[in-house]
């Protein structure tokens, strides 16, 4: 059998060389898709197509199987984040303290539903399905940032910052 | 790595210590860091060095009253500060060797008396960054002391011997599962680590990877002689980052120190960790889902058997176990099977970490006996309901779980009582709910919860949970009818018995136990079109007709 060689790299964009690393660490095993996807997500921001296309190829995976893969996990997204995103944990306890509010008042400021980013790509509204954070419930992140016992006024008041800036 | 140099290394973090007058140390942990932890500990840091006074200063994981936090304490006096703030550090400086801060200082003995610290027992001790500081507090001694002195049957013994049972929730047989492994035949055999703590308002497992990382890595080791396998895997969520963090650093300072690697104690043991990162799906809680996820795979659960105990990652015998049960191991092989059966009730034993949030006063993380009431949980330890509100239901068990009520809080806290009151014990998440939680609705929660992360591979679940969510919106609404609720039951037991997998066959859990001990709220939303709590939004009846 022939000595696999695997695909150029899409670009110079230096960011393919650490998805790469990641792929060449794990001897371009099959098993390495979703190491090599996080790589992907946390230097890009996002999955396109050509970089599922680039990673399904490099690491003899269908693409069919690569993209059922990227779609399977809530992890993974297919759209650029905006430059900002304010996440509202939906775990239970945040739940129980009302996130509901929060989640519906934020929707209502930015005119987008959860998971969508405004039209300007400027906010991200997301949910998650729990940071561990739940002592400190509801708990919202304002681009990572843990914010404990959040309230309404709060974050309208973190998306009114990011808006005007 | 020798026992003798793991004494030295012990000796000289002693030593190091014994310089210091006092210790302060520093909760670090997500409750404490999100509120300015990182920037008081600085402030000490400048405050000490500006006093002149001879003072550690140590970062360490959680501390377990999160909602005190940020919290500091001060050693040997065991002075514990709540709600510091960077701007205190120079009184608490100032204070080292007087009398304590007094505006500053809290008592949590309620809190701290009922509980029993096994798995927890260095978390707010140990800088969890340094692998000495663990080795300082016995550790890695079990993992030297199994190699050296124990036959890889008598860990097994051992451990089958403190009738310990599967911490991720559905108790299963500790030493009974490590047997089966290693009888499995094959020469090559996996360790996986379960830290894929998907249930929502559950946080145990992140702590004690955050917070002592090399307890998980110790009691993987030592499993891993056990059963006769030389690789493991960590699968953590990527959702906590600090905790990969945490242990990948980990990881590397167990190899420097020859812990993990090749000839391990000088021994012919050799037995290596990788970490998995999961990617958001609840589903790969399920052992055999998991499993698919490490192999890069969507994570959809096989019918089982064979189980993975005989045929697991890539068709090999592995052995899957929970944060919390890996974090016991070593102490059950430091102090004896016995020790740890002489903890907990008949037949569940040792201790339980519990995260204990919702309407509750101390908020945070407990370590409690097996047995213990709920009662003395939620009013002792907890504090009870704040705000004047009246106590409802706790929810354990996550989204397997459900609702326990008031009425049967004197019942002591075990794997089979919890299921005999139509909950589980689940990973270990204590959600307190008062008089204005509407139980239909919480019900609803955690249905919509269960029906988007269905992998959809069965029917039963996929369609199941999406027709109960429905239902359950209906009830909330007003707009349902009896008949509703009669097919709304009927399809819980579809949905329970029929699913292939975990996820599945508990989703029904919180409607069943909900309708169980709150059914009078059911019916009162679909009879008279009210919520007794105030939390659903009826639709107007004229929109009905």
């Amino acid at each position: 059998m022939p000595a696999f060689t695997p695909p150029p790299l899409p670009s110079d964009d230096k960011r393919w060389k650490i998805v790469n690393g990641t792929m060449r660490k794990n001897g371009f095993a099959r098993h390495a898709l979703i190491e090599t996807l996080h790589t992907v997500q946390s230097s890009f921001g996002y999955l396109d197509d050509d970089a599922i296309r680039f990673v399904a190829r490099s690491l003899r995976v269908p693409l069919s199987q690569a993209y059922g893969v990227v779609t399977f996990y809530h992890y993974f997204s297919l759209k650029p984040p905006g430059k900002h995103t304010v996440t509202v944990c939906a775990g239970t306890a945040c739940y129980i303290k009302g996130a509901d509010a929060l989640i519906a008042a934020a929707e209502k400021r930015l005119g987008v539903a959860q998971g969508q980013t405004t039209k300007d790509g400027n906010i991200s509204l997301m949910t998650a399905r729990c940071v561990g954070a739940c002592s400190r419930a509801p708990v919202v992140l304002c681009d990572g940032e843990v914010a404990g016992e959040a309230s309404v006024e709060q974050v309208l008041e973190q998306l009114e910052r990011w808006t005007v800036e | 790595m020798t026992v003798e140099e793991l004494e030295q290394i012990a000796e000289s973090v002693r030593l190091e210590n014994a310089k210091y007058d006092h210790e302060i140390h520093v909760c670090m942990d997500l409750a404490c860091a999100s509120q300015g932890a990182d920037k008081l500990r600085d402030e000490l840091v400048k405050a000490a060095g500006a006093a002149g006074k001879n003072v550690l200063v140590r970062r360490t994981g959680c501390m377990g009253p999160c909602s005190s936090g940020p919290l500091v304490r001060v050693d040997p006096e065991e002075t514990l500060y709540a709600h510091v703030k960077a701007k205190h550090a120079e009184a608490i400086v100032a204070s080292l060797g007087n009398l304590p801060v007094p505006e500053l200082q809290c008592d949590l003995s309620n809190h701290f008396d009922k509980q029993v610290r096994v798995v927890l027992e260095n978390a707010g001790h140990i800088d969890p960054e340094k692998i000495d500081e663990y080795i300082a507090c016995e550790g890695y001694k079990a993992l030297m002391t199994a190699l050296i002195e124990m036959t890889p049957a008598g860990v097994i013994h051992r451990i089958t011997e403190s009738r310990l049972r599967g911490r991720g929730g559905g108790g299963y047989p500790t030493g009974l599962k490590w047997s089966t492994v290693a009888k499995a035949s094959g020469d090559q055999k996996y360790i996986v680590c379960n830290g894929d703590e998907g249930d929502p308002g559950a946080f145990m497992d992140r702590s004690v990877m955050e917070g002592d990382p090399h307890r998980v890595i110790e009691g993987m080791a030592i499993a891993a002689y056990g059963v006769g396998a030389n690789k493991g895997f960590i699968y953590v969520r990527a959702e906590y980052p600090v905790a990969v963090a945490r242990l990948t650093m980990a990881i590397r300072e167990a190899r420097r120190r020859g812990l993990l690697g090749s000839n391990i104690g000088g021994t012919t043991f050799n037995f290596d960790v990788e970490i998995r990162l999961g990617a958001g799906a609840f589903v790969c809680g399920e052992e055999t889902a998991l499993l698919a996820s490490i192999e890069g795979r969507r994570g959809t659960p096989k019918p089982r058997p064979p189980y993975p105990a005989v045929s697991g990652l890539w068709g090999k015998p592995t052995l899957i176990n929970n944060v919390e049960t890996y974090a016991n191991i070593a102490p059950i092989i430091r102090n004896g099977g016995k020790w740890f059966a002489d903890m907990g009730s008949e037949r569940s034993k040792g201790t339980k970490v519990f995260a204990l949030t919702g309407k509750i006063t101390n908020t945070g993380l407990v370590e409690v006996p097996m047995g213990i009431k709920l009662r003395e949980i939620i009013e002792e330890i907890g504090g009870g309901v704040p705000d004047g509100h009246t106590f409802k239901a706790v929810q354990t068990g996550g989204p397997s779980g459900g609702c326990i009520p008031a009425e049967m809080l004197d019942v002591g806290v075990s794997y089979d009582a919890l299921m005999a009151m139509g909950s589980i014990m689940g990973s270990g998440g204590m959600i307190v709910m008062d008089d204005t939680s509407c139980m239909v609705n919480v019900a609803r929660f955690f249905i919509e919860f269960c029906m988007t992360e269905s992998c959809g591979k069965c029917i039963p679940c996929r369609a199941g949970t999406a027709q109960m969510h429905t239902l359950l919106s209906k009830i909330c609404n007003g707009t349902a009818s009896m008949d509703d609720l009669e097919l709304l039951e009927d399809l819980c037991s579809t949905v329970k018995e029929a699913s292939l997998c975990g996820l599945g066959q508990t989703a029904p859990n919180p409607v069943l136990s909900t309708l169980k001990y709150f059914r009078n709220e059911y019916i009162e939303h679909i009879v008279h079109k009210r919520c007794p709590a105030g939390v659903c939004t009826m639709k107007p009846q004229e929109v009905l007709a």
